[in-house]
């Protein structure tokens, strides 16, 4: 199937070259195989996201988006295939420190109330260990809050929160602790718009500051002019991995499940429906 | 209310009564907060096997309880780790099997009858003898020390177990310390709430607290000293009334909950007029939808869908 898939030049080769020219990848899966519950989901992924690169990972649902994800930070084991974290192999890496991880927000809430303040704290459990928590550990929970706008909820229940409210606060816990790598999935399901809106922003901030960022999207929506390199999947194959699509091609995924009112998009666009 | 302090069996029994009402919660709020609330009714049922297995042998079936119970936890973790579809019918395999060795070992030991075999059910305040009280304190300082001293890592473990991986958290280590602190506590409490009833003591004060909280600290702070009070009182009305200590224990606690659940309701009401007006929002809900302004009449202001 790939002879009629659109190739891109190379990896990394994006509107924005930032890639620091010696430092290794920040992730670098290749030729990744898993499966989940003996059904196959990766059939041989390769992923490249360079210090400083946005890399948004699309796909219809099913194509193994956020198995791809958790296999980067180690929920999903690999068969086969290899995976090295900021030059370091998945065996020996330790420096969690450097990543921060904003999972797909589920609706199941703890049997415990906690607060907006104790969630976040828990991103910066890899700066103090087993050491109590300080005053600069506090700063950077209060820092983190006030970049997604809920520093004035810090005291507040979590499980009073919003959908785009507890997004929020988990991006806010990633954040916490200033990684170089975000890994996000799907950060903008079921969010409302002005919190889309403070995400994005929020997002602007930290590419500015040289995170990479790699990111789960259904679709591009209001990150688009941020990213550098999409990847798409098809049935855990990597499909296409290039510039951005123009958003009036998103419709052209693979296997997108849209039900919108303008069936003649696919007439008009260079499909990637092959 | 004094004279019950002169005898030294009161002495022990309320010096274990305080250590259960602050182990029991300590360690409860996690299983609570994972929504595994029950587990320590499972491990009371496990311990048994290992107060069967110390009449049994005639050994201290104290450590023996601690023996099992731990092993038996481990297992738990284990199911419970790998998410197998059938973990919950390991688990009654476990639990049921516990239960009826321990009752099986009681019968064929020579030395014990029934009313010994009841006082590890429901507990008793006449029980804890000097040694059980060392026992008692040593374990219960371990787990004092785990639940307290690392409850910023068992919170991220128990809230959301993947990003504590990403963290960098041992959290196969972390869930295994969890379940054997679990067991440990079961045992530190079967002699003055029994086996049967263990559980309530790790998830009633726990729930009862939350009822006020908004903040897992605070939960757990709360908890523990409602865990403190009801099973001083427990005891307390035991030795009073004749009653036996572990259902004075654990009713009290109930009660408790239902006092706490009724006056939340109010009490967050209040607390919600207290807040700043502005979070109240716009008096009346206008909103003008798309279509009407569209439309010829702009004066139609929609108040809600249904007029």
């Amino acid at each position: 199937m790939s002879s009629v898939i659109p190739k891109a030049p190379a990896v990394g080769g994006a509107r924005h070259p930032r890639e620091a020219g010696a430092a290794p990848a920040a992730v670098c899966l290749c030729d990744a195989v898993a499966s989940l519950g003996g059904r196959p989901v990766l059939r041989g992924v390769d992923l490249k996201v360079q210090p400083g690169e946005v890399v948004a990972l699309l796909g219809a649902n099913g194509s193994g988006k956020s198995t791809t994800v958790k296999s980067v930070i180690g929920a999903v084991p690999l068969e086969r295939g290899g995976l090295e974290l900021f030059g370091t192999p998945f065996a020996r890496f330790r420096a969690w420190h450097r990543i921060g991880y904003v999972p797909q927000r589920t609706t199941a809430a703890s049997g415990v109330p906690a607060t907006v303040r104790e969630v976040v704290s828990t991103g910066r459990l890899p700066q103090h260990g087993l050491f109590p928590f300080r005053r600069k550990d506090r700063a950077a929970v209060d820092r983190a809050l006030t970049q997604v706008g809920m520093l004035d909820r810090a005291e507040d229940g979590v499980a009073g929160l919003s959908g785009g409210q507890h997004q929020r606060v988990l991006i806010a816990r990633a954040l916490v602790g200033a990684p170089e790598l975000l890994i996000m999935d799907e950060p903008m399901a079921g969010v409302d718009v002005a919190s889309q809106q403070v995400l994005a922003d929020t997002l602007r901030d930290e590419v500015g500051r040289g995170t990479a960022v790699l990111l789960v999207l259904h679709e591009l929506g209001p990150l688009e002019p941020l990213i550098d390199r999409t990847v798409v999947l098809r049935d855990g194959c990597v499909a296409y991995d290039g510039p951005p699509i123009p958003s009036t091609g998103q419709y052209a995924l693979p296997g997108h499940d849209h039900v919108h009112p303008h069936g003649d998009d696919h007439l008009t666009t260079p499909g990637l429906l092959s | 209310m004094t004279e019950m302090l002169s005898y030294d069996f009161m002495q022990r029994a309320l010096i274990a009564a305080v250590l259960v009402g602050i182990t029991a919660p300590a360690v409860g709020i996690y299983l609570v907060q994972r929504r595994q609330a029950l587990m320590g009714d499972g491990m009371g049922h496990v311990a048994l096997t290992g107060v069967g297995l110390g009449f049994f042998f005639q050994t201290s079936p104290v450590w023996m309880a601690v023996l099992v119970c731990v092993l038996g936890a481990v297992v738990m973790e284990l199911v419970r780790s790998r998410g197998n579809q059938r973990g919950d019918i390991a688990l009654a395999m476990l639990f049921y099997g516990g239960m009826a060795c321990g009752k099986m070992l009681v019968s064929m030991s020579a030395q014990a009858g029934n009313g010994s075999l009841e006082s590890y059910l429901w507990g008793s305040i006449l029980t804890v003898a000097p040694s059980d009280l060392l026992t008692i304190t040593v374990l219960a300082a371990v787990v004092i020390a785990v639940t307290i001293g690392l409850r910023r890592q068992l919170f991220a473990i128990c809230q959301d177990e993947e990003f504590a991986k990403v963290t960098g958290l041992p959290v196969r280590f972390l869930n295994l310390l969890l379940a054997v602190m679990a067991a440990v506590t079961v045992t530190v409490a079967m002699r003055v709430v029994g086996l049967l009833l263990v559980s309530a003591l790790m998830v009633v004060p726990v729930v009862a607290a939350q009822q006020l909280t908004r903040s897992f600290a605070m939960t757990q702070a709360a908890s523990i000293g409602l865990g403190i009070t009801v099973a001083v009182a427990g005891v307390t009305g035991s030795y009073q009334a004749d009653l036996p200590s572990g259902p004075t224990i654990v009713l009290l606690a109930i009660v408790v909950f239902a006092v706490l659940s009724a006056i939340a309701a109010p009490l967050a009401r209040r607390r919600h007029r207290h807040r700043p007006a502005v979070d109240h929002g716009p008096e009346v809900c206008e909103v003008r939808l798309p279509d009407q302004q569209r439309g010829a009449d702009d004066s139609v202001t929609s108040r809600g869908l249904a007029q």
